[in-house]
Order: C-alpha cells, then structure tokens, then sequence
C-alpha cells in the first residue's frame, strides 16, 4: 500500500530524514518509535505534503501512484489520512461543517455521491459515540479550546468519519487520560483494523500498542529506521531505552 | 456639496482616495439625516455602494433618541474608491451597532469612517469590522469614540480585524478614544494577519483543496461582522453576497 524509498527530507535548510526506507501492506499496523528529534513527525508531515517539508531524494508510492507529486488534498483523497501530533484549531468554523465539507470534496475527488445533511449527521453521530466525544463538541469551532486530550479524541472522530485506507496517526496517545487512551485504542481498531486499511502509529508508549497491537515495530533514529522487529521490540525498548538499541543497530 | 474638497492633514480622510474623490466631489449631497424616535429601532443594510465614476459615497448623521437602537451592516466593495461615514449621537439607554466588511482587490481604496457620539449616559455602542484584503487594495477603519463628560455608564465597543491575502495589500484600522466621563467602559481591539498556513495545511490534510479551505476561512472570518443581526434570512444574505465578493478576490 504504502512503499517508503531511501526517503531524504529537510526541513529550512537541515537534512532530518536521511534516507529512510519502509513498506506497509494493506491489513498491516506498524508502529514507529523513536527519541525526540529523530524526525517521526518530519516523516508524517513529508507523507502529509507539508509545505516547507521538501522531499529532496527517493521516493514514496501510495498504491503504486507516485505520493510525492499529489498536492496534499489529493493524498487526502487518495485515501491517506494524517492524524496531527498537534491538531490545529480552525476560529468560526464548525466541526461538522468542516467535516462535512473535507469527506464530499474526497468523495467527489473520488467520483462518489455527496452525503447529504442526514446521511451525514447520522454518520457523525455513530463515530462521536465510538470515541465517546459529545455531539456538542462537533458543533464547536474546530479545536478551539479544546483540551489536548479532546483534540486527540476529535481527529480519531475525523478519521472515523473520513474512513481513509492508511492512517499515520502522529502521537495521538500523548495527552489521552487512562480511560481516553482505552477508547482510542479501540476506536482506532474498529476503524482501521481492516484488511484493505493500513496504521502507521507513531507513539512513545507501550501503552497504545497493548491496545492497537502492532504487527511491526520500528525504531526510528537519525533520520532513519534502524531497527524493525514485532511488538516485542516495543517491550525491549520500554525496558532499555533507545539508545542502547540505536547504537547497537 | 459646496464645501471645500478634504486633505490629508484633516483626520478623517487621512486614508481617502482624495484624487478619486475630487471627480465627484461637487455631485455629493450632504449627509442623510436619520432620525431614531425614542424607544423605537431602526436598522439600515447596504451591501452595495451608489457608485459614480467608481466612486461611492455614503454618508449618515444619525440621531438615536432615548432607549432607541440603530443597527447599521455594511458590505463595501464595489467601487475603486469607497466610503461610509457615519455619524451617530446617541441619546440615554440607547443603542449603536455596526457590522461591516470591507472587501477589497485591485486598486481599490475602501473605508468605513465611524463618529460615534456618546452624549448621554447609559448608552451602548458595538461596532465589528472585518477587512479582506488582496492584491493592492487599501481598506481602513477610523473610529471616533466621544464620551460626553456627564454620560455615564456608557459601554463602547469596537472590533477590527484585516486579513492580507497579498504583500501588497495595506489595511488601516485607527481607533480615536476622546472620554470625559470617569465611569466608562471602552474596549476596542484592532489585528492585522494572513490566512493561517497551519489551519490551510490542516485542512488539505482532511481533503480540502486550496480554494475551499481559503473560502471556508474568510467565510468565518467575516461571519463576525454579522453574528449580531437578529433575523436569519438577513444575516445569510449578507454573508453569502460577502462570500460571493471573496470567491472573486485573488
Ligand atoms: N521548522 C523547522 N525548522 C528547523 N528545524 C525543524 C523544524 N521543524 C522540525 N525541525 C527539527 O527537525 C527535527 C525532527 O523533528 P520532528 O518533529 O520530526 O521530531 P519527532 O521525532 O517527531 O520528535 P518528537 O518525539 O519530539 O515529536 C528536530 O530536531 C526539529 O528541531
Ligand atoms: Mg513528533
């Protein structure tokens, strides 16, 4: 599905993926993982299209179309979804109305019918009672003062909504509370645990990955994997820190 | 009108296209007097500018009797140069509100000039402007506050934001605070930025193309000129001809 190849980005004028190589198939999880600065959000953000994330070398194909030449609403079309380390907030636009735009400009992008209003809030509805996120939240502006751990819970909801095939869900565990981080874990394996879909988590914590069980772990460093094993691997790094790992690798 | 034509040196017009102005200068009628009885309400729209030889001119002298309220909501865009100045003298417990947008391209010089006279006490004012603005285009806000020194309690807003969707573009927003009285409330605020690269990213990260994420911005960044009118129909149609004006702004 996705086909990372020696992958070189810089961000302004500093080179922080450096040749980074990964494969995801359809019906795979893998998680990623990875000292601060080692550039995970770089890698999700390059994928996403940023702008000011210049891709300078290899390459990357999204179900054998070339992701690097689509304009970032086409890999959302396409089917990739990007769940921000730090969601932004958007002042006066509603979610719903946000939402609802973003799924029937990919559905149309895609050549499907729109969702009409009821079709649609009955769409929403079903995804906020999977994350157990208020309705009334939906109707609020875009993140805006929404707690660190709402806003985690309203891009899974997005996600929910969106349906994409691949999700690189950046740090969406980090500021979830014990019970949140439950939710989000199974909300994520009801969305995406698919045979046709694709997970790239990217996370620091065990945690998640009790949840949303992994099929490959990475260890991001440097720019580059450097070391792919099973969920075993995240125990190990639990247990011995990243830098052992890295400089054996 | 037979008065002399303004200059720059007189505040007011500071910001004025003056050479634009002078074409028509002598077909200008003086201002429109309007009259709010006391404990009455009157509202005024004008989503389009009377517009001479790409000059459009508005100009009110409005008189707000005890406990009456006078709503104005301005579109002003379709003139090269354009102007509303509104004088408006409130009397005791009443009430002035403004909503407006300025919504320039090109070259165009728009401005919406507000006098508001608190001459009697407990009387409340609101004014929101919100500026979208491209290519070269110049859109100012001046807003004189006066406090009479025995109007008390008055409360006197004033909102005023610009949105830059070109390097070329300039907006003016210049309150003037002149207050006598000592039990007073005045807050007034006044930004200039750009469309928020990080929320267009956000937004073409979920799907939507350029266009769409940019309409879906100016859209709620205008709403707020109009979250104050009271009937529905009249809020959509100011906001869907605003939207309309914005689709066609670079
Ligand atoms: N706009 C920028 N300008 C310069 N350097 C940047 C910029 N954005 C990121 N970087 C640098 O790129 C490197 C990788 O950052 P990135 O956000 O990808 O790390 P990360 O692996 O996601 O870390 P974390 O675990 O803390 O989220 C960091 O050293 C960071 O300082
Ligand atoms: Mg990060």
């Amino acid at each position: 599905m996705l086909k990372i190849e020696n992958l070189h980005a810089t961000v302004g004028d500093t080179e922080i993926l450096k040749g980074l190589s990964l494969t995801i198939n359809a019906g795979e999880i893998h998680a990623i993982m990875g000292p601060n600065g080692a550039g995970k959000s770089t890698l999700a953000y390059a994928l996403g299209g940023r702008p000011g994330y210049d891709v300078t070398a290899g390459s990357a194909s999204f179900d054998g179309q070339d992701l690097l030449d689509m304009d970032p609403h086409e890999r959302a079309a396409a089917g990739i979804f990007l769940g921000f380390q730090y969601p932004v907030e958007i002042p006066g636009v509603s979610n719903l109305q946000f939402l609802r735009e973003s799924l029937n400009v990919q559905r149309k992008a895609r050549g499907e019918e729109a969702l009409n209003g009821a079709e649609f809030i009955k769409l929403a509805k079903e995804k906020a009672a999977l994350l157990k996120m208020d309705m009334d939240m939906l109707k609020r502006a875009v993140n805006v003062g929404f707690s660190g751990g709402e806003k985690k819970r309203n891009e899974m909801v997005q996600m929910g909504i969106l349906d994409p095939k691949l999700a690189i869900l950046d740090e969406t565990d980090s500021g979830l509370d014990i019970d949140a981080l439950r939710t989000v874990g199974s909300g994520i394996n009801s969305i995406m645990r698919k045979p046709d879909k694709a997970v790239l988590l990217i996370t620091h914590y065990q945690r998640l990955l009790e949840e949303v069980k992994p099929d490959f772990v990475h260890v991001l460093a440097n720019g580059r994997i450097v070391k792919t094993g099973g969920p075993e691997l995240a125990l190990q790094l639990e247990n011995e820190g990243y830098e052992a790992i890295a400089e054996a690798a | 009108m037979n008065a002399p034509l303004p200059t720059r040196r007189d505040e007011a017009w500071r910001y004025a296209d003056l050479k634009a102005l002078a074409t028509v200068w002598s077909k200008l009628d003086g201002p429109e007097q309007i009259h709010v009885p006391a404990g009455e309400s009157q509202s005024r729209q004008i989503a389009e500018l009377p517009v001479v030889d790409g000059v459009g001119v508005i100009d009110l002298d409005v008189t707000i009797g005890d406990n009456a309220t006078f709503t104005l909501y301005l579109l002003a865009h379709n003139a090269d140069y354009g102007r509303i100045h509104v004088r408006a003298t409130l009397g005791n417990g009443s009430h002035f509100e403004l909503g407006g947008a300025i919504l320039g391209s090109g070259q165009q010089t728009l401005e919406i000039v507000t006098e508001t006279i608190h001459a009697e006490p407990n009387a409340t004012s609101n004014q929101v402007v919100r500026s979208v603005l491209a290519d070269k285009a110049t859109g100012s806000f001046l807003g004189r506050i006066n406090v009479a020194r025995h109007a008390q309690k008055t409360d006197a807003a004033q909102s005023v934001k610009a949105m830059l969707l070109d390097r070329g573009a300039t907006a003016n927003a210049k309150p003037e605070l002149e207050i006598f009285a000592d039990d007073v409330k005045c807050a007034h605020g006044a930004t200039v930025g750009e469309l928020d690269k990080q929320a267009l990213f956000y937004m073409a990260s979920r799907g939507l193309d350029p266009a769409t994420a940019k309409k879906l911005m100016l859209q709620a960044f205008i709403a707020d000129a109009f979250v104050s009118v009271g009937d529905d129909v009249v809020r959509e149609g100011l906001e869907s001809k605003a939207l309309e004006v914005m689709e066609g702004l670079s």
